[in-house]
């Protein structure tokens, strides 16, 4: 698993991308899928928004904005991530920096990507989303996420809770290998296939 | 106790407990393709495992293809690479790979059910959202991301946490012109593309029972636009008589065992749903989607919705942004928009059936001047089966270009785009911003709806005049 995964809970900027539904489409643009390598999507992220169909900067799109450079928190709206499977979704968001998205909700595809990246995913009420980008109309924010305590800080003492499955939790605290955690029952995976061999015998 | 279809099929697959609220599945088909699993493929090599079961794991390319040539060197540097290492992997792993010399390469979720790969009571994982398409059999078939694809491919497992359920019931008569695409569109525009987050969708009632095992497809394959993890439909005669004969079906010696399986494959009479939705069918008009978010669909006689026509300030946003960036106005008709471009293809709507429905509206007519028309079928056997059938001709007569398999201007992942600026008449699934390409402007509708703006060079309401 990712081994930055420890430092993602510090906390850091927040960028407020005020929209539902963004999808794997504006992610990342089909263009880059075709790369058989897991890295060099940051400069992908959000291409069709971020930049002009000349190839510079859109000066109007928020990541563009000199105050959020750095941002390593996105905060969004429903039904953040809809649309395909893709995994270069999550990686052209942490490759860019962003470590911990919030938003109301999320597509499921997405939300099961962005966890077996090490990825911090946490949906909150449409109160609590409307409150948190209210203070990014303040000014530029800098958020600490506590997932052990499962508490977003503001400083001055202020704070606001979240839930989040506890299976995710703990891959996400301890970096427990995916594909290792289940290879502990690899006998079973056997078993089962005796059976299913027996009862079932057209599966092959 | 009672059980729907999900649960069923998802408790027959628990191969054992990863904690309190996660189970770990068995994987009954892996299907692959070259865009999301090269990264798979690597992470194995670099943890030193094999593939579990390469002879439960099926390999196709579809995504990036050139369905101009079939040649890898015809799809562009950078995609030619990514299907080398696709072949490259299948080789040294021995899964089966229909590449391009293979006369049943296709689309993944056309190729599958075509082959008989895909059956009642699986589960069925693949590298691609449109997994939920083979659902259409009573196969509970979602799609994954590339850690997920290593997963399965070390283990032929995959964890899982169960989801709610819900039903959704479709009962009714269907209008004449109305097809499965309508239906799903409908259904989209009613829940909202988060309206199944976090559920599996089962379809039921009496239009899906009379439904084909083509159109039960495409309403499947679309579960994933309203968020939904899976749909899914029981099988029944229909879903039988569709797999007899199919090369990867249960052999005659299994057939019988395999079928009476089968048919217990449904939800108990009495089974509870955590929700349930009722759809008359035939209330149902041909949609056309008019924004950037498949949601934003309405029948073809109805106006273009006004912002505040929608109750949340979000979807009044989300409509203002669709306006500017379609080109449209509230109040428009849809029937004004001229097209510039028509597709007839992808996973959704590239099958035989649709594309006997679209050749019956071009028959003896032309395609409109101006107005760039592909279609593009699913799989090397429906290329075939439409050929002989005479509908190639009636479409290259009419002006359509007739292309090989490929996912092709669905996504636009090789070099059939639409341009910027420019209006599509699709029968993809999605009318996400760019999906189609830069600044395309998609409108997503059934194949006869395409076929219809193809020749009229604009949207026309197939259910009055000259076209009913």
């Amino acid at each position: 698993m990712n081994p930055s995964i420890h430092t993602i809970f510090a906390g850091g900027l927040v960028c407020p991308l005020d929209k539902n539904n963004v999808d794997t489409d504006q992610i990342i643009p089909k263009q880059f899928l075709t790369s058989v390598s897991r890295d060099g999507f940051a400069e992908a992220l959000f291409y069709d928004w971020r930049y002009l169909a000349d190839g510079s900067p859109n000066p109007e799109f928020v990541l563009n904005a000199p105050q959020y450079q750095g941002a390593s928190i996105l905060l969004s709206r429903a039904n953040f991530g809809c649309g395909s499977s893709r995994e270069h979704a999550p990686w052209a968001l942490q490759q860019y920096g962003f470590q911990v998205i919030i938003a109301e909700s999320f597509a499921d595809i997405f939300y099961n990507n962005c966890a077996n990246n090490g990825m911090l995913l946490i949906a909150l009420s449409k109160g609590n989303i409307d409150s948190l980008f209210n203070r990014c109309n303040e000014g530029p924010q800098q958020w600490h996420i506590d997932l052990k305590n499962q508490e977003i800080r503001f400083g001055n003492n202020a704070a606001l809770g979240f839930s989040i499955d506890a299976d995710i939790k703990q891959r996400l605290l301890s970096g427990l290998d995916f594909i290792g955690s289940s290879e502990q029952l690899a006998p079973k995976i056997s078993d089962f296939e005796h059976s299913r061999k027996s009862n079932l015998p057209w599966l092959g | 106790m009672s059980q729907t279809l999900y649960q069923k099929i998802y408790q027959s697959h628990v191969v054992g407990q990863l904690n309190a609220s996660t189970d770990l599945l068995y994987v009954d088909r892996h299907l692959i393709h070259e865009v999301t699993s090269p990264q798979a493929f690597a992470g194995l090599k670099q943890a030193n495992r094999p593939v579990r079961r390469p002879d439960l794991t099926y390999a196709t390319m579809d995504h990036n293809v050139s369905t101009q040539r079939r040649s890898m060197d015809a799809a562009g540097e950078t995609s030619r690479k990514q299907l080398e290492a696709l072949a490259e992997n299948c080789d040294e792993h021995r899964i089966p790979l229909l590449d391009l010399t293979h006369p049943d390469q296709g689309i993944v979720h056309v190729i599958g059910p075509e082959l008989g790969l895909t059956q009642p009571g699986m589960i069925i994982v693949c590298g691609d959202s449109h997994t939920s398409t083979h659902g259409a059999f009573g196969a509970l078939s979602f799609g994954i991301g590339t850690s997920e694809v290593e997963h399965v491919l070390a283990t032929q497992t995959l964890p899982q946490q169960a989801a709610k359920t819900l039903n959704i019931v479709i009962d009714g008569e269907l209008s004449a012109h109305v097809t499965p695409k309508d239906i799903i569109m409908a259904v989209i525009g009613q829940l909202g593309t988060a309206g199944g987050n976090g559920y599996v969708a089962e379809f039921s009632g009496s239009a899906i029972r009379g439904m084909s095992m083509e159109g039960r497809m495409t309403l499947c394959n679309m579960s994933i636009e309203m968020g939904a993890k899976a749909g899914l439909i029981a099988p029944d005669d229909t879903t039988i008589a569709y797999l007899k004969d199919k090369p990867h079906a249960p052999s005659a010696e299994h057939w019988d065992a395999a079928v009476a399986y089968w048919r217990s494959l449904h939800s108990d009479a009495d089974a509870s749903f955590d929700k349930t939705v009722q759809i008359d069918a035939s209330r149902i008009k041909p949609q056309v989607s008019w924004g950037t978010s498949p949601e934003q669909v309405i029948a073809v006689d109805q106006p273009i919705p006004a912002a505040n026509d929608f109750t949340e300030s979000s979807k009044q946003d989300a409509a203002r942004r669709a306006y500017e960036y379609m080109g449209v106005q509230a109040g428009q008709k849809l029937t004004d928009l001229t097209v510039d471009v028509v597709f007839i293809g992808s996973c959704t709507n590239s099958r035989i059936e649709d594309l006997r429905a679209a050749a019956k509206v071009v028959q003896g007519k032309q395609v409109a001047s101006g107005v760039r028309a592909l279609i593009v079928p699913g799989s090397g056997q429906v290329k075939r089966q439409a050929e002989a059938e005479g509908l190639a001709d009636i479409f290259k007569t009419a002006g359509f270009e007739w292309r090989e398999p490929g996912c092709s201007m669905c996504l636009g992942m090789n070099d059939d785009r639409v341009d910027s600026g420019q209006r599509c008449a699709s029968t993809s699934n999605r009318n996400f911003e760019g999906r189609q390409g830069r600044g395309s402007r998609t409108h997503l509708v059934s194949p006869s709806m395409a076929a219809a703006a193809a020749i009229a060079g604009r949207f026309v309401d197939i259910t009055t005049g000259e076209w009913a």
